[in-house]
């Protein structure tokens, strides 16, 4: 055992030693300890250096109120920075590392920072880099950022195992201290569901370890009894599991530590859980962080919580030093010096700020045998890396001085209920004079949540505890059970006698530290205050206090009680900063879970998907579809593939899976009268077998989707869009018939999944079909352009439609899915001969390009039909949704955008995004417009493109350019009509 | 937030979708433009009580009229408006 163990039974097993390793050297803890008693039991001080100044920090705080002791588990792509040294329990080799120290954690050659301190003061940031050094910011950052930073995540990916779940209950209980402990009961003795969480591995909270009676029961004793009676009532007990933020309609977020490294057995568990708790009712019953006291250098290793030192010797049989000095302004640190001193440490001596103090305490001191100073307070801790002695002074005469050999100094302000999570919901925390801290009203709340225990304003064990059982009993209540009958719980000891002193800040160091984590000191808050930031959020701003990880845990109170008397307010009418989620870091990985990677959402693959995979098929992916690209032969580029592919369907036949195009089944009475409104082009005249291109605009007037609609029978309909439109065509149909025409009797299906559909392009694509589909007649006359059929199989249904988008006789054949396999390849096996080949998305493109077809890249939201030159679609004798705000004049002027085609005048690939402007590259102009979509044309043997261009800029013709500057490419551009290709369609017509 | 469905029951909120402002006139159809206008571009974005339309998109596709406190997030009502309404249909 080292020499900084006691000899005492605690919460470590020592028959269980636990090796890891800190920055690289080897340690040894037992089961039970996390990393901070382990280190501290190994006689390590040193976790980590300051945020700003890089000063030598240890561990103040026992649990997650710690500031410093901030450590990184892991290495690589596994490593997890920022965590609290004393929320981790150690295991067998893990590794940890300490943070934000260069070269090393013992020399730290950035501590000169401290040498800096003028120069590092409050705003720092904003008068450094305001002003005539604008340039100074990017001069400085990577310097800044290394000097000032917690620890560094990792770049590579993290192929740990996250997981996410939902749980629902009547009331979950924030806090599984004592006072949370005795609201489960009372909640689960009512008979409701409940859930206990608490972010720490054992239960009862600050109380776990105390040496107290409940009702004549050890105190130990009552909480393990009662959690044994919770886990037979059926209550969900989740330690580890920090409740982070409380969101709208009664959803907690919280997050589960199942372990802190992965397990070395190859099987993958998850480390982390990320639960979403929906609860009826809610009880915080999230307790109080001991405030630390002011004075010169109190951010010393070796100063730390007067109750923390208590919690490491009965948690872990740790001693926190082996001359022990408390300094205190309230009756809490006497209950903690007692208890060290009965368990054989030193306490020499006993600092106590107020002018008097009870014969209780008096007594107490007495009893310890330490040296009691009583209106006393410290100066200065002195030593380097770790507290050697602290100077003493008497307050009301400062020329009575002492100095105290000490190697510990516990340190307790009072107590600051922890109200972060009622902060979430919105409440502004209320002053509370007796405690000298703000709670939480249980009035401002809304009639769900409750607060019991030090958050409610209490903070003796037996208020805590009767306080839990009545918060329990309300919401039994509230929920219509029937709620057992009330406790009275009594306390042996119960240390609060009196209520804590506040310091007079005429009396402190301006280098006392109040924020730990940023390095805000007494003196930053002056200077603020001088230079008029003296709003609690503007000070929060202005000089970082209470900002990162910690967010003010043990900063606040302190800060805002000095900043009450800097500026003569009255801290009643101060509305503290507003906390922010989460209560502690959170890992993404956790909040992602198992959506990641391919997993991050849905694929949807075609019925012919294997088919592609098979061929060896370049995929893309489109939307949540995964669409062959091109099929790219040994040793071809996708260039040469995609106009090999195109060229063919203008030679001979192609075909192409187009599965994924929006379908929906329009069906009843008033389908037609429907389709009408919604089209821009007349619907009401398509006759049964017949399909018909349409335009669909939003409410603005702009143009929402395109694609063709088939006329199946009298009432039946099915209508295409684009493939990425699918989803928001289905709800704007829906949204309309509902909202605005609920009369029509009308109904919507989407059945894109039900069709397989394929594209079979190309001048010899009739033969094609009539040899796969033998004894059907696809002359001109039996299906003429935009006609529709069906072929009635053993299998199912058939269509086939007359459709084009290549621009070449072509023909839309749909099945179903099951079919599409099976068709598709007999299509191909009967096009053999006619030398049919498939092809990809890329190819689709150039067709589509050269035949001056708009598609996503025009279709993006923001443009009209005038825009497109599509507005020979708008029919101008019916009403359409959309038309009124067509009406509006500005939508024609001069500043509009119209479609054009581009040329490469130096046949050089265009770009897609790229501006077009006038002048070269040495002066360019304002943007003109853009191009939307580019190809090479296999049939113009030109570089191509579609672009958006403004009339204005279209009436002068020459000296007009694609830029895209963040290439640095300048392509010159002739303008052309974006019918490339048979502008009179003559190909389609075979 | 959760939103308790008339068809379904309460569900999370990321199964619905909003629709839009429930109080925003809904012209006629052959209305004026300046009607037009004012029903698709003029809000009144209101701190606190707010009528609200909702698709249950991740469900039953039904639209629901929500009466919703924009600062709390609280939600006071929920009713089920177009084709289904009347709780006829088919």
């Amino acid at each position: 055992m080292t020499s900084f163990r006691i000899d005492k039974p605690s919460g470590v097993d020592f028959e269980k030693p636990v090796n890891f390793t800190f920055d690289g050297r080897a340690y040894r803890g037992f089961a039970g300890d996390t990393v901070a008693s382990a280190l501290l039991a190994n006689g390590v001080y040193l976790f980590g250096r300051s945020f700003k100044y890089h000063q030598p920090r240890g561990v103040m705080g026992a649990h997650v109120e710690e500031a410093n002791a901030l450590i990184t588990i892991g290495r690589g792509a596994h490593a997890e920075p920022n965590l609290q040294a004393t929320t981790i329990p150690v295991t067998e080799g893990m590794e940890v590392y300490s943070q934000n120290r260069w070269p090393s954690l013992k020399l730290d050659l950035l501590s000169i920072n401290q040498l800096a301190a003028p120069l590092l003061s409050a705003g720092f940031y904003y008068k450094t880099f305001m002003g005539p050094t604008k340039r100074s910011w990017m001069l400085y950052e990577p310097f800044i950022r290394r000097a000032a930073g917690l620890g560094a995540v990792s770049t590579s990916p993290d192929d740990q195992a996250y997981e996410k779940d939902h749980r629902f209950c009547d009331v979950l209980i924030i806090g599984g201290g004592v006072t949370g402990i005795a609201a489960g009961l009372a909640a689960a003795r009512s008979g409701l569901r409940v859930i206990l969480v608490d972010d720490r591995n054992v239960w009862g909270g600050q109380m776990a370890g105390v040496d107290d009676d409940l009702s004549g029961q050890p105190l130990d004793q009552w909480i393990s009894h009662s959690i044994t009676e919770l886990q037979e009532l059926g209550a969900e007990l989740l330690s580890r599991t920090t409740a982070f933020g409380v969101y709208d309609g009664h959803v907690h977020g919280a997050v589960q530590r199942l372990a802190d490294v992965s397990s070395h057995d190859g099987v993958r568990r998850p480390l982390q859980r990320f639960l979403k708790i929906v609860a009826k009712h809610s009880i915080l019953a999230t307790g109080a962080f001991e405030n630390p006291m002011l004075f010169r250098n109190n951010s010393l290793p070796g100063v730390m919580l007067a109750d923390t030192a208590r919690h490491f010797m009965d948690r872990f049989s740790v001693a926190c030093g082996k001359q022990i000095v408390i300094y205190t302004n309230n009756d809490s640190a006497y209950g903690a010096a007692s208890r060290l001193a009965e368990a054989g440490l030193n306490v020499a001596a006993l600092i106590d700020t107020r002018p008097s103090v009870s014969a209780a305490c008096q007594s107490l001191a007495k009893h310890i045998g330490a040296s009691h100073l009583v209106g006393w307070q410290v100066e200065k801790a002195h030593g380097r890396h770790r507290v050697k002695a602290v100077s003493v002074c008497k307050i009301d005469d400062q020329r009575q001085k002492q100095r105290i050999s000490s190697d510990c100094l516990a340190i307790s302000g009072g107590w600051n209920p922890v109200v972060h999570l009622a902060s979430h919901m919105g409440m502004a925390p209320v002053y509370s004079e007796p405690m000298g801290a703000f709670i939480v009203d249980p009035d401002s709340l809304p009639s769900h949540c409750h607060v019991a225990g030090p958050v409610a304003g209490t903070l003796d064990l037996p208020s805590c505890v009767n306080g839990g059982f009545a918060a329990g009993m309300e919401v039994a209540r509230q929920l219509g059970s029937t709620p057992p009958d009330p406790i009275e719980a009594t306390a042996m000891h119960g240390f609060i006698g009196d209520w804590p002193m506040k310091a007079d800040v005429e009396t402190l160091s301006e280098k006392a530290m109040l924020d730990f984590q940023n390095d805000v000191t007494l003196g930053d808050i002056k200077l603020a205050v001088v230079e008029g930031y003296s709003a609690t959020e503007h000070l929060k701003r202005y000089t970082t206090l209470g900002m990162g990880t910690d967010q003010g845990r043990t900063s606040n109170i302190n800060a805002i009680s000095l900043l009450t008397q800097l500026t003569g307010q009255q801290i009643e009418n101060i509305r503290p900063t507003r906390f922010r989620p989460p209560f502690t870091p959170i890992t993404l990985g956790a909040l992602v879970g198992h959506h990641v990677g391919d997993h991050a959402q849905p694929t949807r693959l075609t019925p012919m998907h294997d088919w592609h995979a098979a061929q060896g098929a370049m995929m893309v992916p489109v939307g949540l579809w995964w669409r062959p690209r091109a099929y790219l032969k040994p040793g071809e580029t996708l260039r040469e593939a995609y106009i090999r592919e195109a060229g063919n369907v203008r030679e001979n036949v192609g075909i192409c899976d187009v599965s994924t195009l929006g379908k929906i089944a329009v069906q009843g009475p008033d389908a037609g009268v429907f389709l009408d409104r919604v089209y821009t082009n007349n619907f009401a005249t398509l006759p049964v077998g017949k399909a018909r291109y349409g335009l669909m605009l939003r409410d603005d007037g702009m143009v929402l989707d395109d694609g063709t609609s088939w006329r199946l029978g009298e009432n039946d309909y099915l209508m295409t869009t684009t493939t990425g439109g699918a989803g928001a065509v289905m709800q704007h149909l829906e949204r309309l018939h509902n909202l605005y025409w609920p009369d029509l009797r009308v109904s919507f299906v989407s059945v894109t999944g039900q069709w397989a559909g394929m594209s079979v392009a190309g001048p010899k694509s009739r033969q094609v079909l009539g040899k796969a589909f033998s004894g059907t007649d696809f002359s001109d006359a039996a299906l003429p352009i935009m006609g529709v059929m069906s072929i009635k199989t053993a299998s199912g249904t058939i269509l086939v439609a007359r459709l084009s988008f290549s621009g070449e006789l072509a023909y839309e054949v749909f099945c179903p899915a099951c079919m599409g396999t099976e068709i598709w390849c007999d299509l191909l096996s009967h096009g053999a001969d006619f030398g049919i080949q498939p092809y990809g998305t890329e190819a689709l493109g150039a067709l589509r390009i050269e035949k001056g077809h708009v598609a996503g890249g025009e279709l993006d939201g923001r443009v009209s039909p005038y825009n497109l030159r599509l507005d020979g679609m708008l029919s101008k004798k019916k009403w359409f949704f959309g038309k009124p705000l067509l009406e509006r004049d500005g939508l024609y002027d001069d500043d509009q955008y119209r479609l054009v085609g581009l040329i490469s005048e130096d046949r050089q690939p265009l770009q897609a995004g790229a501006h077009v402007v006038f002048g070269d590259k040495a002066g360019p102009g304002p943007s003109q417009g853009w191009v939307s979509s580019v190809t090479y044309s296999p049939s113009l043997d030109e570089e191509i493109g579609l672009a958006l261009v403004k009339k204005r800029a279209l009436e002068k013709d020459t000296g007009m350019y694609a830029a895209n500057p963040v290439a640095g490419i300048h392509r010159k551009v002739r303008i052309v009509s974006h019918h490339f290709l048979d502008p009179e369609g003559h190909r389609m017509r075979l | 937030m959760i939103i308790d469905c008339p068809c379904c029951g309460p569900r999370p909120v990321s199964e619905f979708s909003y629709i839009g402002d429930a109080e925003a006139a809904k012209p006629d159809m052959h209305a004026p433009a300046a009607e037009w206008v004012k029903a698709v571009y003029t809000r009144t974005n209101p701190r606190g009580m707010h009528l609200e339309h909702w698709q249950h998109l991740h469900g039953c596709r039904q639209f629901l009229k929500i009466q919703r406190d924009t600062l709390t997030h609280e939600i006071f009502s929920v009713e089920l408006v177009g084709v289904y309404a009347s709780g006829e249909g088919e």
